[in-house]
């Protein structure tokens, strides 16, 4: 049973509102109906199975690359002019430093599946504070958090990240940063959007009456209601988020480390052979923008799936 | 109207204000001193005094602060650490090749846009609606430097139709006015450097204006299919009104609102592809500019350029906000 605060009119414990329960998210309800609709939605299958292709690539790296990552091969026999084709052992032939060119593009969806995940799951983390400082609070906290949130999405995401990269040098661990903090307004905003929605209802008018406090009614009623646009949100933003890994590479504040594969390293390094042979550009571009349409199906119909006008 | 114009550039003073508050902050934060960060490969103990003392870096921070502010608002946005210029009269000199180029896209992408979207929505569910709407998917996760590549392969090895880089052939003499070259050869009336600056921005327009494209479709579409469920379409159609007649005055200019929108909220995002549109097809704009002063460490472009940049995205924006006046009569501007 719901605990009320002493002060609450006890008499009406059992009464207290129910209606999103929010232990409902994940159970059934909003949830289960909206997986219904996925399970029969074919762009969604379709994005679920390419993200899960790319997920299994990215985890079973070692057994499907038939090399190391970032090893030039000795006597590999680039020259200035030309790459080695397709061999036995190379399916793909070899990439402009001599190394093999589907390994570096296994071991790329690894290193892209990485710095997606880890950078949304920042943005997604420093947004939900935000916007939940916003949207919960209100008032001045929420006049200034979105003033603040409005200034950075003045910036275009691209610019911000390369701003963020050029304070924390050329680490990995920037990058993820970089692409996190372009994502942190975009989250805030939503999440807040999403929440003042919920505020004017009339459970939360109901169980502010009953005299819950403020933290509670934010965490465990306002915040589960408002997370669905937030997970659409997140699965777009992973797609933006691969896309602008391979930006920042291309920008040159990429990871700089030669072993690491990476899908815009192969690209910018494929740039200067580009009219002898434009398969080494088109093989990282396919890769990256196929992912990226993966994970946009997946969320489209996510959408679609969440939106209540669509439910039968 | 004056007054709606007033309050909107009022408005902007807090966001700007802001906006400096961080730059100045991030500038505090880059590695090294400010003045080193600045001065980047010009740094020399002479020159880190002279910045120093131009800035006010060796003062405490809240005289700092002001210095910085009060540079700012001479226009002063300091010069490049890699070659000295100073970075206002570099953006002024390169804004009218961006500017062409963010033109060009956006052009590409509404003209085919709105009538794409609309040819979708009349067809909902249909086949056409299916391939316009996969495509528009297709359209936003395409990067646009893989993009920017794809075409410059295409054009320059299989289907040397369109020139692939430059602003125009270095042959033609044209004379030059406003920097616009398409806009120069017809001022001047040489109609050939006009029309070969024109053709020079198929390409990048087209790489540049695919996501826009692809946004406007899907905005089109929804916007139109909207409209069309509504009463007073019903009732145009009931009364006898020829279906053209329905379709422009009714559905497809009330259904223009939020297409009009998207289109402000583009200019982040072409400024952003100008980035590396530019550098692909070797533009020589803002955004080309840009790339370097990022390979370089050019943290004196990269400042002026975000200022640049937010300041023109916030008046687009404005823009957008008056023209909503001019297609929607509803709209107050008050």
């Amino acid at each position: 049973m719901t605990q009320i605060s002493s002060s609450g009119p006890a008499a009406l414990g059992p009464a207290v509102p129910s209606a999103p329960d929010p232990d409902a998210v994940g159970s059934g309800g909003l949830w289960h109906s909206a997986w219904r609709r996925l399970r029969r939605n074919p762009s969604a299958i379709a994005g679920a199975a390419i993200v899960a292709l790319f997920l299994l690539v990215a985890v079973f790296a070692p057994l499907i690359a038939p090399g190391q990552p970032g090893v030039p091969l000795p006597n590999s026999g680039v020259t200035p002019s030309s790459v080695p084709g397709p061999s036995p052992g190379h399916p793909l032939g070899l990439d402009s430093p001599g190394t093999d060119l589907l390994t570096q593009l296994v071991y790329g969806a690894r290193q892209s599946l990485l710095i997606g995940v880890v950078s949304t799951a920042l943005g997604l983390a420093g947004g939900a504070v935000l916007g939940v400082l916003a949207g919960g609070l209100g008032g001045w906290v929420d006049t200034v958090v979105m003033r603040v949130v409005d200034i950075l999405l003045s910036i275009p995401s691209l610019l911000l990240a390369v701003s963020v990269a050029a304070v924390l040098g050329q680490r990995p661990v920037s990058v993820m940063i970089a692409i996190a903090v372009a994502q942190v307004p975009i989250f805030a905003r939503l999440l807040r959007g999403s929440m003042l929605a919920q505020r004017g209802s009339d459970y939360v008018l109901a169980v502010h009456s009953l005299g819950v406090r403020r933290r509670t009614v934010v965490m465990s009623h306002l915040l589960p209601n408002s997370l669905g646009p937030v997970i659409v949100q997140a699965t777009l933003t992973l797609a933006t988020a691969i896309i602008e890994v391979a930006a920042l590479s291309y920008l040159g504040l990429g990871d700089s480390n030669p072993s690491t594969a990476e899908w815009g390293r192969m690209l910018v390094n494929a740039q200067s052979r580009l009219s002898t042979d434009p398969h080494l550009a088109l093989w990282p571009g396919f890769c990256i923008a196929v992912t990226a349409l993966g994970f946009t199906l997946f969320g489209e119909a996510l959408r679609e799936a969440l939106d209540p006008k669509g439910r039968k | 109207m004056l007054s709606f114009v007033l309050r909107r550039l009022l408005l902007l003073v807090p966001v700007l204000a802001g906006l400096v508050v961080l730059l100045f902050a991030w500038l505090r934060a880059l590695p090294g001193d400010p003045a080193r960060a600045l001065l980047g490969q010009r740094a020399t103990p002479a020159s880190i005094a002279q910045v120093n003392e131009a800035y006010g870096f060796d003062q405490p921070l809240p005289v700092q602060f002001v210095t910085y502010v009060g540079r700012l608002l001479r226009g002063d946005l300091g010069s490049s650490s890699a070659t000295g210029q100073p970075v206002l009269q570099s953006f002024l000199d390169r804004f009218p090749a961006t500017v062409e180029l963010a033109l060009a896209a956006l052009l590409f992408a509404v003209a085919l846009g709105v009538p794409l979207g609309y040819a979708a929505a009349r067809r909902a569910g249909g086949a056409l609606d299916s391939l316009l709407v996969g495509g528009s998917l297709l359209g936003v996760t395409i990067p646009v430097f893989f993009l920017a590549y794809l075409l410059k392969i295409v054009f320059s090895q299989w289907l040397p139709l369109l020139p692939t880089s430059g602003r125009q052939d270095p042959r033609i003499d044209a004379t030059h006015v406003t920097g616009f070259f398409v806009l120069d050869g017809l001022l001047t009336r040489e109609w050939d450097a006009s029309l070969d600056a024109l053709v020079h921005l198929v390409l990048p327009g087209i790489a540049l204006g695919t996501i826009p494209l692809a946004i406007i479709v899907r905005i089109t579409r929804a916007s139109v299919l909207e409209v069309l469920g509504e009463d007073h379409v019903r009732t145009a159609r009931a009364k006898g009104l020829p279906r053209g007649l329905v379709s422009r005055r009714h559905v497809l200019r009330n259904a223009l609102l939020p297409v009009v929108t998207t289109i402000g909220l583009q200019t982040g995002l072409l400024f952003s592809g100008a980035v590396l549109t530019e550098s692909v097809f070797a533009i020589n704009g803002i955004g080309s500019y840009l790339f370097q002063a990022i390979s370089q460490l050019d943290y004196a472009v990269l400042q002026g350029f975000i200022l640049f940049i937010a300041l023109t995205y916030a008046l687009v924006n404005l823009v957008v906000d008056l023209l909503y006046g001019v297609i929607d009569p509803r709209v107050r501007l008050s």
